[in-house]
């Protein structure tokens, strides 16, 4: 059904529809991060699907110029999920944000990712709801006053990216609107990877919530107070690259690279290939202003992937078994009854 | 006719023409076997049959309580018959609890056969009896046979080494036998079958084999039963036959969709009583392509299989009452995507959780007006259990035509129950047509343009080069399918999506009217109830009354003829399972005084119960009325 791959460029992404995100919108810099990546995966545009929720992010399929699918709140992996099952040979992203995927749609997002479904999940996170105009979100910080929570919020935030660790996904990534360079590269892996990725984006919300990642994404400061991480690598980070991560046990903690009793096999090395997720649980705890706040490839191991399974078990069932129709109406006890002669 | 036995007694033969049987007992004893049985063996003998179990609401209620039992009825005759009986001729009841549980079904006159071994202090107590009924006088108005079912089925057994928990489990065997003897069935298939089954455990197989004997010969050598009875076969069109539930006949139908149009199936599904048999039953299916997703909600269920039907699969999923309710969203968004989808319902007693084992139809309003703005899909829903074969297919016919969600209609009466379904040849099954969409060079894709007869808008399917869209929950522009917020667009997009349910009418075949095409009652109904309905009427005409029965499949959009039959009758006249709601939408449509009898008691209405109303409703229409 597909065609040969033809040379795409991001031009050949961008539908006709005119893109209505409020003026300096993390948004637009995330839509054009995605329609770079896509002409550099060889995939002919007719097989790419873009599905969403409802939420801002969740407009993003309309300024695709692929197939696309503009869902109901919160259940975006289910229609891309059934998509993938019934057409496993089509590219299927998933386009969500903070209350659309972690709020009202939480449970499918979980089950997709455990079952490992190939689909490449981007989840906006601007810690408020924009759509509906500025009520706290999942992911607020505790005590955040918006219109809902005129007196502070009280709910307990929820980190997406330890949800898509705890469904063991096998692919978990985070990176910034602002950083574009840093953002291409996660979606680019998250793109070549077999099964679920996860990658959690913060995007800043100009009007609800402006500036809520300033605190370590300020481009003044960021080198200091986020860390990149890098398989195989040691935790370095700064703008002079002076300082890593030590794990003390189960705690990370910031060490000197100048400081003489340091030996440099201490340092914390990123693995993002192991198995047991507890590492890249460890890294998603570093908040800032206390640690820097990793950004980056967290994990991404090799599981059975949901959709070819099913393709696999069919295989299988027909080898066994070859279709047969009137046999199985045939099941079971059968009798005749003949033609009466008289 | 009759018969010497071995005794030399002579065993009176009675010709009858239908009987009723229910084996009942704790849900540990295998009734549901023993019934599945017996309705295989009367089918084989050319009896027309009818079957129906009832399962305890508690799965683990405790054994020989009255909620832990277990109930399998059977109805066979040597005609058609339309229904598994109303209130059983004969009662196997395996213990008190079982007696208690189905007593006050029972006609006066009725036979009991107790296992009276079972009728101790302990199980009395259990089922709260304070005296034996089989002591106290309180059967006094029944055949009462009392059988040491237990005692004879150890002793039988006795020599076979099994353990005495496995050799209470052959009783139902027993029984079994016992019944066989009694209405003159053959034992040998069930030996045979025994034999299938229990292919690795010969001592199993060995040991269930000679309970049924010994329940045979027991009826033959015992003294109790003066007479049993013969049942000839009827006469059915000539075919080969097996017998089927409804669930079992909806998968097959979507099965047969598939092969029809050389699209896979893809079902998306919760687990959900009653309708899970649907789910097992279609996940056998992986050699012919068949993709069965256990989601991990309703909701999931449903999404899945729209973005399917997105994909160019044939889309199904299938539920209850309570998911059904869970569903409304996202069927919206088929509802305002156009897609063709296929959504079972296998109603039970509601509201809410209300009563999963048991059937009733009350959630047609549900189906028809269950969604947020004018949300217009198609509603059919099959009569028997064998029809929710065709209705299946014809479900999917309308959806692919018509790209729409058709809802089809079933219940826990028709997914359980079974009848002799005749096998169908590949070559009679219906013809569907289904084309995606396809590019024409030059000319701009309109997703949302309609084909002039039925106002379909095309089905494009990711991976078709030059068709790329983006499909939305949001409001379309009529044509191009790009989101709007005109109020004139919307206006017209809502009268569009009606009108394209209201033309399906043109596309159903027209209602028929079994009886006369006039008289004085019609007789209205739909769903499972078309057996009490069918036999009640069928009475009325033998005793010469101008009763026709008129059972609707087609609910939304109604059959194009249906107004004008309304017309004809003095009276309609429309039993429900529900409080009105086929009567409800009747009245509003036609303006047509429909009468209605609602009862919602968890149960199918019995014949009698129609028959005596029909009667009612006859005289009173002969008086003029009162105005
Ligand atoms: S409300 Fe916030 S998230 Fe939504 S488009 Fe405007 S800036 Fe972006």
């Amino acid at each position: 059904m597909s065609t040969p791959a033809v040379k795409l460029t991001r031009k050949d992404m961008v539908s006709d529809q005119e893109v209505r995100w409020c003026p300096g919108c993390g948004d637009y810099a995330i839509l054009s991060q995605i329609q770079r990546v896509l002409p550099e995966l060889g995939i002919p545009r007719e097989n790419l699907v873009f599905v969403s929720g409802i939420g801002c992010s969740s407009r993003l399929p309309y300024y695709m110029s692929t197939y696309g699918f503009h869902s109901i709140h919160g259940r975006a992996p289910t229609i891309a999920s059934g998509l993938k099952m019934a057409r496993p040979e089509l590219h299927v992203w998933v386009i969500t944000g903070d209350g659309d995927g972690l709020s009202i749609g939480g449970n499918h997002l979980l089950h997709a990712m455990r079952r490992n479904v190939d689909l490449k999940i981007i989840l906006f996170n601007n810690q408020i709801y924009g759509l509906t105009k500025g009520q706290y979100s999942p992911t607020s910080e505790f005590g955040k006053k918006t219109k809902s929570s005129p007196h502070g919020n009280i709910d307990h935030p929820v980190r997406p990216l330890s949800v898509a660790l705890a469904a063991e996904a096998s692919f978990v990534a985070r990176s910034i609107d602002r950083d574009t360079k840093h953002l291409q590269q996660v979606l680019l892996r998250a793109a070549r990877h077999r099964g679920t990725a996860f990658v959690e984006v913060y995007q800043n919300c100009v009007i609800f919530n402006d500036g809520a990642f300033d605190e370590f994404a300020d481009k003044e400061w960021r080198a200091e107070r986020t860390v990149v991480l890098e398989h195989g690598q040691p935790l370095i980070f700064g703008a002079q690259r002076d300082k890593g991560i030590r794990a003390s046990g189960v705690r990370p903690e910031i060490v000197r690279l100048d400081d003489p009793e340091l030996q440099r096999e201490q340092l914390l090395v990123h693995d993002e290939q192991r198995e047991d997720p507890t590492l890249a649980m460890m890294l998603d705890r570093m908040t800032s202003p206390e640690l820097p706040v990793p950004l980056g490839v967290f994990r991404a191991v090799e599981r059975p992937v949901y959709d070819e399974l099913m393709e696999q078990q069919i295989r299988q069932a027909r080898l066994r078994q070859p279709p047969d129709l009137e046999a199985v109406f045939r099941q079971g006890d059968t009798w005749e009854i003949e033609p009466e002669a008289d | 006719m009759h018969a010497d036995d071995a005794a030399g007694r002579v065993v009176e033969r009675k010709e009858l023409s239908r009987v009723t049987i229910r084996f009942s007992g704790d849900s540990g004893d295998g009734m549901q076997l023993a019934g599945t049985h017996f309705t295989n063996t009367s089918a084989l003998i050319g009896n027309d049959v009818s079957s129906l179990p009832e399962f305890p609401a508690e799965i683990r209620a405790p054994a020989g309580s009255v909620p832990g039992v277990s109930s399998f009825q059977i109805s066979f005759a040597d005609e058609d018959i339309f229904t598994p009986g109303d209130r059983p001729d004969v009662l196997v009841a395996m213990n008190p609890a079982a007696l208690k549980a189905n007593l006050h079904d029972l006609p006066r006159g009725a036979t009991i056969i107790v296992n009276s071994d079972e009728f101790h202090a302990a199980n009395l107590k259990k089922a709260s009896y304070a005296r034996s009924p089989l002591e106290d006088g309180s059967l006094a108005s029944f055949r009462l046979f009392e059988v040491p079912i237990t005692s004879m089925n150890e002793r039988t057994l006795a020599e076979t080494g099994l353990g005495s928990h496995e050799v209470a489990r052959c009783k139902n065997f027993f029984a079994l036998g016992l019944m066989y003897w009694l209405y003159n069935r053959p034992i040998d298939p069930t030996l045979r079958l025994i034999a299938d089954k229990f292919g690795r455990r010969a001592d199993l197989a060995v040991a269930n084999q000679l309970a049924l004997k010994a329940g045979h010969a027991f009826g033959e050598t015992a003294e109790m039963f003066s007479e049993h009875y013969v049942v000839r076969p009827a006469h059915l069109k000539p075919g080969t036959y097996r017998n089927l539930t409804g669930n079992t006949a909806t998968a097959l139908g979507c099965l047969a969709v598939s092969q029809i149009t050389g699209l896979p199936l893809f079902y998306g599904s919760y687990p959900i009583t009653p309708a899970s048999e649907i789910l097992h039953e279609l996940s056998r299916f992986k050699q012919f392509g068949v993709k069965t997703f256990q989601a991990e909600d309703e909701i999931a269920a449903i999404g899945s299989t729209i973005g399917a039907a997105f994909g160019g699969a044939l889309g199904l999923t299938g539920t209850s009452g309570p998911g059904f309710a869970l569903k409304s969203e996202a069927l919206g968004m088929a509802v305002m995507t156009e897609l063709p989808l296929v959504v079972v319902n296998v109603q039970r007693a509601g509201p809410s959780t209300g009563m999963p084992t048991r059937t009733e139809q009350a959630d047609l309003l549900q189906a028809m007006f269950g969604r947020n703005g004018e949300s217009p899909v198609a509603v059919l829903a099959p009569a028997t259990p064998a029809d929710c074969f065709e209705m299946a297919i014809e479900a999917f016919r309308l959806a692919l035509r018509h790209m729409t969600p058709v809802v089809l209609l079933s219940d826990g009466y028709l997914a359980n129950g079974s009848e002799p379904w005749r096998v169908p040849a590949l070559a009679d099954l219906p013809r569907i047509e289904v084309k995606y969409a396809e590019a024409r060079p030059g000319e701009t894709f309109r997703p949302y343009a309609r084909d002039p007869q039925w106002l379909a808008r095309p089905w494009a399917v990711p991976g078709t080069p030059g068709l790329e869209h983006r499909l939305g929950t949001l409001e379309k522009q009529d044509g191009s399918g790009t989101v709007s917020y005109d109020g004139e667009n919307h206006h017209r997009m809502v009268e569009l999506r009606a009108e394209k349910i209201a033309r399906i009418a043109q596309d159903v075949p027209p209602q028929e009217v079994w009886g006369g095409d006039e008289g004085r009652v019609l007789v209205l109904g739909w769903g499972s109830t078309f057996g009490a309905l069918r036999s009640a009427v069928q009475r009325h005409r033998r005793e010469g009354r101008a009763v026709s029965h008129a059972h609707l499949r087609y609910l939304n959009p109604f059959p194009a003829n249906l107004g004008e039959i309304l017309g004809r009758f003095e009276r309609v006249w429309l039993p429900e399972i529900n409080l009105g709601q086929l009567a409800l939408l009747l009245r509003a449509r036609f303006l047509v005084d429909v009468l209605g009898y609602n009862r919602v008691a968890g149960q199918p209405f019995g014949i009698s119960e129609i028959y005596d109303q029909i009667g009612q409703q006859y005289e009173a229409a002969s008086s003029p009325p009162a105005r």
